[in-house]
């Protein structure tokens, strides 16, 4: 039993973390078709300035937001000042399939250059603000403590303002009809290009969010080569891909899915298994559901 | 041109690399009058409603709007400039109901900023957004479909929904792409009705393709062929216009 409790937090609690990166990933990808493979990068910048933050500050929990919002910042300066130029002007024929992956690939080795130039190559740490010793029940001591209770209610809560923000509010619309059909939004006069930049500045925050919470649950350490962000690039995607990679639910659903079936993966079968495990599952989707679980079949058509 | 000229366009040429889609179109509009677009396929009318709507770009040409010369608009700008359109496909958003596609249409009045939304401004937005897309709903008689979702209307009903979705921001120059096609034969009357009673509000720009729509709702017609003019004025003269005639029915000009 005691086992089972555990695999369900293990697996809830990188689920948490998968989701927003998902979540991040969807939206970039709804608002200017491009899958960015820089996000990996982004949310480590993000961890690394959570840190100089921190240090200077002293203080995590005015570090994180300042780091979110800075993570948004960068996102939308990247869309702006690149991506903007770029899908311009390489919009026909092949180059336009392969310049936007190119783009984010070079922009993550960039972003790790810089990483490296800024902060040196060493590990660095970020230390947790909370006590990750396990809660005890009886004998029990459950996988999750404090900090990792805090990981999971910041998550839901940061999901349930996107989702206010998107179902309830007029530049949710906005957002949700520019990603369907940007012809339209425009001719109703949306300006579609500001709401795209919009779209990267949350993808932008979110990323940073995971970026930091990754760090401080986890060991805290962080070096620009961190494998650790680019798996958390790869099974972000892997939840969006799930989810439809055009949903935001969906995101959620895929990560969820992701996360505890990763745990269950690793409680009872073998951890060497996790990865081989995380791509069947993106090959069976892929193979038997390939709009996801929440993606609509028609796909993107006005 | 007359001075209650509302649109006016000259010299409009668009190239798209060697290909000359519009060769020195010229167009005018007036206030309450409805003008129809006709031709045969890849004449060039929806080039030339995009080109009013800063989808392509014009390779030369000048616009008037309310008599004073105007650059052409930026997509976006359109609906605070008075003008609104539908598209041929229609393009209902499927997953959202139909008053928040109305809405869509209705962004020109929102206050509300990112930042101001986070302080309960979006309330008094949304309220009055959604009173607007309701007023629009009713004047395409369609005001008890608002709570319905996108994908569960029949097709004539999305028709509606798209010219209310165009409405819904005040226009004064109302564009119309095919608003009678695949529409059975009630429907189009229907929809001549309607276009008729909206022309004491604005100014109606239509491309369409059926002969009795077009010939019993325009004041009056611009037949392009192959980008260019060949033939404008009312129903009746375009009707009996020789080029006309040739470039229907596929003969040569004698």
């Amino acid at each position: 039993m005691s086992q089972f409790l555990d695999m369900f937090l293990i697996g809830i609690s990188a689920a948490s973390i998968y989701a927003l990166m998902a979540i991040s990933m969807v939206l970039v990808w709804r608002s200017t078709r491009v899958v960015n493979f820089a996000q990996a990068g982004m949310a480590l910048l993000s961890a690394y300035i959570g840190y100089e933050l921190v240090s200077r500050t002293g203080n995590f929990w005015i570090s994180l937001p300042l780091a979110m919002i800075l993570g948004a910042a960068f996102s939308a300066f990247i869309e702006f000042f690149l991506m903007r130029t770029l899908l311009k002007h390489s919009n026909q024929g092949p180059i336009a399939a392969i310049a936007p992956i190119i783009a984010t690939l070079g922009l993550l080795g960039v972003i790790r250059a810089v990483i490296g130039f800024i902060w040196g190559h060493g590990d660095v740490q970020l230390e947790a603000p909370l006590s990750k010793v396990g809660y005890k029940f009886g004998d029990t001591t459950l996988f999750i403590g404090p900090m990792g209770l805090f990981v999971i209610c910041f998550v839901v809560a940061l999901l349930l303002v996107v989702t206010i923000v998107f179902q309830k509010t007029n530049i949710g619309l906005a957002l949700r009809a520019s990603a369907y059909a940007p012809e339209i939004a425009q001719l109703s006069g949306i300006r579609v290009s500001g709401i795209r930049t919009l779209g990267w500045a949350i993808a932008g925050a979110a990323g940073a969010a995971a970026g930091i919470l990754q760090t401080v649950n986890g060991t805290g350490g962080l070096t620009p080569e961190s494998l650790e962000f680019s798996l958390l690039l790869v099974f972000g995607f892997i939840a969006a891909v799930i989810g439809g990679l055009e949903s935001l639910p969906g995101a959620v659903l895929g990560a969820v899915i992701l996360g505890l079936v990763l745990a269950f993966v690793q409680i009872y079968i073998s951890g060497t298994l996790v990865f081989i495990v995380a791509f069947i599952l993106l090959l069976a989707v892929l193979i038997l559901r390939p709009q996801g679980f929440l993606g609509s079949k028609a796909g993107r058509r006005a | 041109m007359s001075k209650d000229s509302l649109l006016s366009i000259s010299n409009l040429t668009v190239k798209f690399g060697g290909l000359t889609a519009l060769d020195d179109v010229f167009l005018n509009l007036e206030s309450n009058q409805v003008v129809g677009l006709i031709g045969p396929n890849g004449a060039g009318k929806t080039t030339l409603f995009n080109a009013i709507c800063g989808i392509v770009e014009p390779t030369s040409g000048k616009l008037t709007l309310n008599g004073k010369s105007h650059d052409w608009p930026a997509t976006h700008e359109l609906t605070s400039l008075g003008i609104s359109r539908t598209l041929q496909g229609v393009g209902l958003f499927p997953d959202l109901t139909v008053a928040e596609n109305v809405m869509i249409g209705a962004q020109k009045f929102a206050k509300t900023g990112l930042i101001s939304a986070g302080f309960g401004r979006n309330k008094l937005d949304e309220e009055e957004l959604r009173g607007r897309a309701q007023w629009a709903l009713e004047r395409v008689y369609s005001g008890s479909l608002a709570d319905k979702r996108a994908d569960a209307l029949s097709y004539p009903d999305t028709k509606r929904v798209a010219i209310a979705r165009a409405l819904v921001s005040e226009p004064k120059i109302l564009m119309l792409d095919e608003p009678a096609g695949g529409l059975g034969a009630q429907d189009i009357e229907w929809m001549n009705g309607l276009i008729r009673n909206l022309r004491s509000e604005m100014s109606i720009l239509i491309v369409e393709h059926h002969m009795d729509v077009v010939m019993s709702v325009c004041d009056e017609l611009y037949v392009l062929n192959f980008g260019e003019v060949i033939a404008s004025g009312s129903a009746e003269t375009v009707r009996r216009d020789p080029a006309v005639i040739a470039a229907y029915l596929g003969t040569g000009v004698a």
